[in-house]
């Protein structure tokens, strides 16, 4: 018995004693049926369309189910859909749903629930946006199947249904998906292996999810998104602890099984605990990139950007991002993610030069000596704090007068989409991070689009890059896609939307009694048990 | 005195009313934008545009001021952009764990603080006095998140007595409930005591000087009479003021303390608010600590007149 389950128990004992008042629970049953786990964030709503926060994608894995599920090899496979089938010339696909599958308020899951889910998630998602314009129709057929008409092949249209990176399509009861895509939902109903206990949500500290008994699992081995899910435990705990060292000691001291992403400078403690396992659970990562922002000088000079290629070297973010263990970063001379089937070097000769010295010319010759540059610094998110000095201090040495405007994260995204000068509020760089799978392919780098003012911000212009992305979308093939995404890239390199800054993992810690955990980019806890 | 007290309770509609303009002007003036970090790093500024005219947020400032009044008047304060949940059952949610801290840590720390200035005025001079002044000032200079740290590291991680963090409401216990609450009320209570300790000290040295209480010394009355029953009753107005006064600095102490010790209180609600920009919350726990604040004045000033009958209003 812990020395402080004794003094609780004697203290309570006492207390009971003298006052009448209860004592603690000793039994261990319950504990053991019960993880705690500290998410990345603040878990503060649950719809995953509205709000398109990772730590909401995470919550809602659990909560709801999708039509398909990408496994650990990217292909989307089927979940909620039992089979598909078309007509000859593929003009009308049918799609048919499992038996027996329920929500959470005990209705069974109908097709017009899945339509309604796909219409109000489409506006929301980057590859979604691209369906409406390639239907004609998508309708229920009967309870359990519904049909889509196609108006042009959308090769990538299951990928779409099961692909892991926020905004997620998940299936919600009609009523609650009715709800405008820009409003949130006000009741919390899906169909997945866990239910939220509404009582047990305390915005900014807890969250509390339930076993679904009524969860209609598909009876193959777990794989990412895909396959049988699993819930070995009875409740899972979501503990929001936004102090990094009192979620250091909270694992320490067994109050949490689970700490999704620890900082770097805490590891070393936590390694020292024999138990506590440190080991990644997000294979893909994370990018680490530095934004340009191309409607104002010098960054409107698309040569001042690829001179900033010439400059980077990443290995200077190592340090900065994951402390001193070499094995959570990587190089990654690519706007793709290290590890997708994109993936490729295509034209990034530029950035493995390394060469401050040979970026001095051409910045200089564009005219960016001494010019003033207003640099966004979230000092409130470590991650992208950290690397936020090291661009910061090169810019300095290159050659321009730098601002950095240190500030916290809710600022900047604020800032950044001021599409002002920077002496008039806007900025002009600003480093950020994205999931690995953010940039695993044209349809989910909402980052690459160079549409202008329509584009995420920093709003590069490139019709060659939009008009290889369309194409992209069409490739009847992965070697037709993979050859278009080394030609999207070897004009990004020329175009310079970002600076990559290289691939990293982050770190996850647990107790070792917690054990079955499938790493995946998204948080799973299919498969997972803890000892007593 | 019932006159005096309605006349105090309607003198803080204005002061309410004047705290509500200004921080209302404050979070709309200030940067940052709820409707950015709820649309996530994949939403384009269009999507952002959207979610803030669905917010409201695209509305002018009066426009958006004139709404809060209206629903202040009906008792209404609003829904968080955030959770979609009213303010009010927010805060119901969170004012248990701080009021069972703030509560605990004036017990605890008047409880140690007032005898420690008692004793210190006494043996002024002494190592006593000079041991108490030491924790005085390391009282004020040691921030309450490095006591917190370092109660938490010895007494949590260390000894193993007692949770790093968490609240138990009392209803599931009162010994789970205490355990929570040990540590934070140290943390917090460490300012506290060194302020009342302060106060306490220098007020009971002037008391001690009075011509009374050399009288009562001459008329052969026991050392603890005379502290206790003569000095220290004189000198509790200044003390209960400084009591009073110190509400505010437990209300700050106290978003430092929950955060450290991960207590769902109104603290960490207002801070995850503030760092969200999550308005109607801000709001609303910035009025109503206001609103506590006036009220433990008005107590303190009607409590004068316990402690010094000549006092009337």
């Amino acid at each position: 018995m812990k020395r402080r389950t004794f003094i609780g128990a004697a203290a309570g004992v006492t207390a009971a004693a003298a006052t009448g008042l209860s004592a603690p629970a000793l039994g261990q049953g319950a504990a053991a049926r019960t993880l705690r786990f500290v998410p990345q964030a603040n878990l503060a709503n649950s719809d995953p369309i509205w709000g398109t926060q990772y730590v909401v994608r995470n919550s809602s894995a659990l909560v709801w189910d999708t039509l398909y599920g990408v496994n650990s090899r990217l292909e989307p496979k089927r979940q909620m859909v039992e089979g598909e089938a078309h007509d000859a010339g593929f003009k009308v696909r049918t799609f048919r749903l499992r038996a027996g599958l329920k929500f959470h308020d005990g209705e069974p899951v109908l097709s017009r629930d899945v339509v309604q889910s796909l219409i109000r998630w489409m506006p929301r998602d980057p590859m979604g946006q691209l369906i409406p314009a390639r239907l004609d129709a998508i309708e229920a057929a009967d309870d359990r199947a519904f049909r889509i008409r196609p108006k042009s092949p959308f090769p990538k249209m299951i990928f779409a249904l099961g692909k892991n990176n926020a905004p997620m399509s998940f299936i919600m009861p009609e009523r609650i998906a009715k709800t405008d895509p820009f409003q949130p939902i006000t009741e919390i109903v899906g169909s997945g292996p866990m239910r939220v206990k509404r009582d047990g949500w305390v915005p900014g500290s807890r969250a509390v999810f339930e076993r679904f008994a009524d969860y209609v699992r598909r009876e193959e081995a777990p794989d990412w998104l895909s396959g049988g899910t699993r819930i070995l435990v009875d409740r899972i705990e979501w503990h929001i602890l936004p102090e990094a060292a009192t979620a250091a000691a909270a694992l320490q001291n067994g109050e949490v099984d689970w700490w999704e992403t620890p900082l770097p400078d805490l590891i070393p403690v936590l390694r020292r605990n024999r138990n506590i396992a440190v080991d990644t659970a997000d294979p893909l990562g994370n990018i680490g990139s530095f934004r340009l922002n191309h409607l104002h000088p010098p960054f409107d000079n698309p040569e001042i950007g690829r001179a900033l290629l010439l400059a980077v070297n990443q290995e200077d973010y190592r340090k900065a991002v994951v402390g001193d263990d070499p094995s959570m970063f990587s190089t990654s001379h690519s706007y793709w993610s290290k590890g997708s089937p994109m993936h490729t070097e295509a034209g990034a000769e530029p950035l493995k030069l390394r060469s401050p010295e040979r970026a001095r010319a051409p910045l200089q010759a564009a005219g960016c000596s001494g010019r003033k540059v207003v640099q966004l610094h979230a000092s409130d998110f470590p991650t992208i704090a950290a690397q936020s000095r090291v661009p910061a201090d090169l810019l300095r040495r290159l050659c321009v007068n730098l601002e950095l405007v240190a500030t916290d994260w809710g600022t900047v995204v604020q800032r950044r989409a001021s599409r002002e000068p920077s002496d008039r509020g806007g900025w002009n760089v600003f480093p950020t991070t994205w999931a690995g799978p953010d940039w695993f392919d044209p349809a989910a780098a909402v980052g690459m689009r160079t549409d202008g003012l329509n584009g995420w911000f920093g709003w590069p212009t490139s019709e060659k890059i939009e008009a290889l992305r369309d194409a992209w979308f069409d490739a009847p093939n992965f070697a037709g896609q993979k050859r278009i995404a080394a030609g999207i890239q070897a004009e990004s390199f020329q175009v310079v939307p970002h600076v990559p800054l290289g691939h990293f993992l982050s770190p996850s810690a647990m107790r070792r009694n917690v054990t079955g955990l499938i790493k995946s980019p998204v948080v799973l806890f299919d498969n997972m048990a803890k000892a007593a | 005195m019932l006159a005096y007290i309605a006349r105090r309770i309607l003198s803080t509609i204005p002061v309410m009313l004047v705290v509500a303009f200004v921080v209302f002007s404050m979070l709309i003036l200030s940067p940052g934008d709820p409707a950015a970090v709820i649309a996530g790093d994949q939403a384009t500024p269009e999507d952002v545009e959207r979610i803030r005219a669905a917010l409201g947020l695209d509305r002018p400032f009066l426009v958006q001021f004139a709404e809060f009044l209206w629903r202040l008047v009906n008792f209404d304060l609003g829904t968080s952009i955030f959770t979609n949940l009213p303010v009010t059952h927010m805060i119901a949610q969170r004012i248990e764990p701080t009021v069972s801290l703030m509560v605990l840590t004036i017990i605890f720390s008047v409880t140690i603080a007032v005898p420690m200035g008692v004793i210190a005025a006494w043996k002024a001079g002494s190592w006593i006095d000079r041991a108490v002044m030491v924790f005085a000032v390391l009282g004020f200079s040691v921030p309450v998140f490095v006591i917190g740290y370092l109660l938490a590291y010895i007494f949590a991680l260390e000894l193993d007595w007692l949770p790093v963090q968490g609240y138990t409401p009392i209803a599931r216990g009162f010994w789970p409930f205490l355990e929570n609450l040990i540590l934070p009320t140290i943390a917090l209570g460490s300012v506290y005591i060194a302020l009342i300790a302060r106060i306490t000290r220098a007020t009971m040295l002037e008391v001690l000087a009075q011509d009374y209480i050399r009288t009562a010394k001459a008329k052969g009355l026991g050392t603890r009479p005379i502290l206790f029953l003569h000095a220290l009753k004189n000198a509790a107005v200044p003390i209960s003021t400084v009591v009073g006064i110190g509400i505010a600095l437990l209300i700050g102490g106290a978003v430092v303390t929950e955060s450290v010790f991960a207590i769902p209180g109104l603290g960490r609600l207002t801070v995850d608010a503030i760092l969200r920009r999550d308005y109607p919350v801000i709001q609303g726990v910035v009025l109503l600590f206001s609103f506590v604040y006036v009220l433990v004045n008005l107590m303190i000033d009607l409590l004068y007149t316990v402690f010094d009958p000549r006092i009337r209003y």
